[in-house]
């Protein structure tokens, strides 16, 4: 294929990346840095934020599927975000009112807004099979629907992300209407994570390394869906929709299946993220937090495996860098940060190898064609 | 026919052993379980040096930026004071400044980042109910101490909170009773769609029904939402005596504007409010506003001497043209009030804070203030203020003495379905 994103281009480091032996040293580099280094290196509360960072890293894995190797601008993810973490917080606000007051016991927000009946939605919450299980069904099972429904359409380009922002917006306005999902205030105050003390520093460092965990994990099965004969369709798709349609091949059930795998990595995402940061409310899933989810994808590079994964957690911890130097300026230097990347570097983070190597060489013809 | 779908191969194996690889660490976890004892981290605040830092985490960005970098600003200036008075335990005490954002989770993050990074004493901030609830279990998990100064909706007490703002029994019900003594027997509800108005609304409708007061209409908007032509010709029509409005931020500047626009004014149907203070008057337009009620602790007019050096210092300090207010003053208080409890506790330690708490007064811009050991509030006077062609609010009714502060409602009869047993 000719056509390549910025991002994507080959350098000798992508190259020893994508043989076998390559795949397996970057996982294990990988894996030596978030289970062995971190640990070492950070504070119990620094090692807590960079689990929430990785969090926003499982979600940017998923934008990069479906936008970078599908050209999907999905500017709606806080939406399945945002089921993920409310289902795991309604477990955990259920588990935690079991607990302390026995059954029947309704969560203690409840109380504070008048309602002393156990809503019937709520009730299988309290079971963790449940909950594990309607994480990872419902959400995906939504981006399945709602995937058929535009893509069968053709529903693309700008429309599709007008249509999946709007979505966000929708849903957080929905949820400051529910009461008793904690309204405008949204979940907080959890205790117990599947029985286990969230106050307790072990169990705190036990979450980051399941997020950690999570996030090698989703960035495999990506992997493995990128170099399988799908992944290549689904480029295709990308790049010359028409065509691939005319070859037989059904263009949206295709663009499906990566839609569907990003709303499952942003839910899986939320559900890990609620223990950690211990709140969610409307105001981590609308439109502003689901266009910074896009915003980490685009400065890492979106086309790339790592390039998702590096921005989002750059991104993060850019802001709180920033936030903690400059109390009262730091939206400014963040500003500054995405106009710099953008302008420089198209691509994002990961096209920066690219670029000193197209310094160093003549591009080839079919790279200044591209 | 359509081609096959081309299913990855090794992708069922892929996800199996990120399953495996996920649930083995999951069950590896070998912290405390539930109903265990846990071990809270360490306080790391160390009282050994000349300095000892308290964090200020106020909102410098986001809609509520507005409002809250008030607040960080009248911090500052008590801090300021303390340190030229010479400190509190001799030590100087210094300010670590962090930004809310306007987000519940950037509270909470900024608040630990306090708490384990810096080590400081106690954090004084917090502005929305959200970002109350966001921090909470931060303070009590840390074991720490936050000193939160704005007014809200009760039915709440940490041990790890101090309220320096006022309880519904210091605002909600002196201002229902100031309504009802001047006559109104009818009322109607406006109010954002959060906690505290809602909490606010069962409160005036419980006391409604005791008191024989007719509510006509309870609306709520989107925190933020701008479109009242609709409910302000609904309350026009309904006719009620009096408004209740618990609208917040942009809102009330929409409210107001179309409430003078219909022709409503203050003689006809006055609107009692509770979160518009002397600089919401001017964003509104004083046109717009003249002559309605407010329900505070704090007025700038204040004429005490205490309120007179507190104007003119921070006047002094950010400029003649800037205005106090209460959420301001009840922050100023908090400084005073964690200093005090720290001379007579004669430590910064957060157990000997919370047990030196009880009967710490300060003799502040709004009065003596006396904190309440038991449930982390203090007493407050309840003050009704009219709003005049000057922007400033100006007391027309204030409780003969500082009210105690009764944040689940225990002494209302009326209110004994609302209050929840803690």
């Amino acid at each position: 294929m000719s056509t390549r994103l910025p991002g994507s281009e080959r350098t000798p480091m992508t190259r020893f990346l994508d043989t076998r032996l390559g795949t397996w040293t970057g996982f294990a580099a990988a894996a030596l840095v978030l289970f062995g280094l971190a640990p070492l290196v950070l504070s119990g509360f620094r090692l807590g934020l960079l689990a929430q960072f990785l969090c926003y890293a499982i979600v940017a894995v998923g934008i990069g599927l479906a936008w970078g190797r599908g050209g999907m601008l999905t500017l709606g993810q806080g939406v399945f975000f945002g089921m993920g973490a409310y289902l795991m917080a309604m477990h955990l606000k259920m588990a935690d009112a079991r607990f302390e007051g026995g059954p029947g016991a309704v969560p203690d927000f409840m109380e504070l807004a008048g309602i002393r009946e156990l809503p019937a939605y709520w009730a299988p919450f309290a079971s963790p099979v449940f909950t594990v299980a309607a994480i990872l069904v419902l959400p995906t099972a939504f981006a399945v629907l709602l995937g058929l429904a535009v893509f069968k359409r053709r529903v693309k380009g700008a429309y599709f992300a007008i249509l999946s922002q709007a979505l966000a917006g929708a849903f957080a306005i929905l949820l400051i209407g529910q009461q008793s999902l904690g309204g405008f205030n949204g979940l907080s105050r959890f205790r117990y994570f599947f029985g286990f003390t969230l106050a307790d520093p072990a169990n705190q460092r036990m979450l980051y390394f399941i997020a950690a965990a999570v996030l090698l994990a989703v960035v495999a099965v990506s992997l493995q869906l990128r170099r399988s004969r799908y992944g290549e369709l689904l480029v295709a798709v990308r790049d010359a929709e028409e065509r691939v349609r005319f070859l037989g091949y059904d263009a949206a059930n295709v663009k499906v299946v990566a839609y569907a795998a990003a709303a499952l990595f942003a839910a899986v995402a939320g559900a890990v993220f609620v223990p950690i940061v211990g709140i969610i409310s409307p105001a981590s899933i609308g439109i502003v937090p689901s266009i910074m989810f896009l915003l980490g994808v685009a400065i890492g590079g979106r086309a790339s495996l790592v390039g998702p994964v590096v921005g989002a957690l750059v991104v993060a911890w850019a802001q709180t860098a920033l936030s903690e130097q400059f109390p009262s300026a730091w939206t400014y230097a963040q500003g500054l940060l995405f106009i710099l990347v953008i302008a420089l570097l198209p691509g994002g983070l990961a096209s920066a190898a690219a670029l000193t190597k197209r310094f160093r060489t003549k591009p080839t013809p079919v790279e200044a064609a591209a | 026919m359509p081609h096959r779908f081309p299913l990855p191969a090794r992708l069922a194996r892929a996800l199996a052993a990120s399953a495996a690889l996920t649930g083995l660490l999951a069950t590896a976890a070998c912290g405390a379980r539930a109903g265990e004892e846990t071990v809270a981290a360490e306080s790391c605040l160390d009282t050994s040096g000349d300095t000892v830092k308290v964090g200020a985490l106020n909102s410098l960005s986001g809609t509520m930026a507005i409002s809250e970098t008030t607040v960080r600003d009248a911090i500052r200036l008590a801090v300021d004071e303390l340190n030229a008075a010479g400190g509190v335990q001799g030590k100087q005490i210094e300010i670590v400044a962090e930004d809310g954002a306007s987000e519940p989770t950037v509270f909470a993050e900024k608040a630990e980042k306090l708490i384990r990074e810096d080590c400081v004493a106690a954090v004084f901030g917090g502005w929305t109910s959200a970002s109350r609830k966001a921090m909470l279990p931060v303070f009590e998990d840390n074991d720490s101490l936050l000193y939160y100064p704005v007014q809200y909706e009760g039915l709440e007490a940490s041990e790890n909170i101090f309220y320096t703002g006022a309880t519904t029994n210091q605002q909600i019900i002196p201002a229902l009773d100031y309504l009802a003594e001047t006559g109104a027997e009818s009322l109607y509800l406006v109010g954002s769609d959060y906690v505290f108005p809602r909490t606010a609304n069962a409160i005036i409708n419980a006391y409604a029904e005791a008191h024989g007061i007719e509510v006509l209409g309870e609306d709520y908007v989107t925190l933020g939402s701008t479109e009242f032509s609709t409910i302000v010709n609904q309350v026009k029509s309904a006719g009620a005596d009096a408004v209740f409005n618990t609208l917040n931020g942009d809102s009330n500047v929409a409210f107001f504007r179309e409430y003078a626009n219909v022709g409503l004014t203050a003689a006809d149907m006055p609107v009692m409010s509770v979160s518009i203070a002397e600089e919401e008057v001017g964003g509104i337009g004083v046109e717009n506003i003249e002559g309605q009620l407010a329900a505070w602790n704090y007025y700038q007019t204040l004429d005490s001497p205490a309120n007179s050096a507190f104007v003119e210092a921070f006047k002094a300090a950010y400029g003649a043209d800037r205005v106090t207010s209460d959420p301001m003053e009840a922050a100023y208080t908090s400084v005073h009030l964690w200093a005090a409890t720290v001379e007579k506790a004669g430590s910064f330690a957060v157990a000997d804070v919370q047990a030196a708490a009880d009967g710490v007064s300060f003799d502040g811009p709004e009065g003596t203030v006396v904190i309440d050991g038991d449930n982390h509030h203090v007493t407050k006077t309840a003050r009704i203020g009219e709003i005049s062609a000057d922007g400033l609010l100006y007391t027309v009714w204030e409780s003969p003495a500082p009210i105690e502060p009764d944040p689940f409602l225990e002494g209302y009869d009326w209110a004994a379905d609302l209050s929840v047993t803690e």
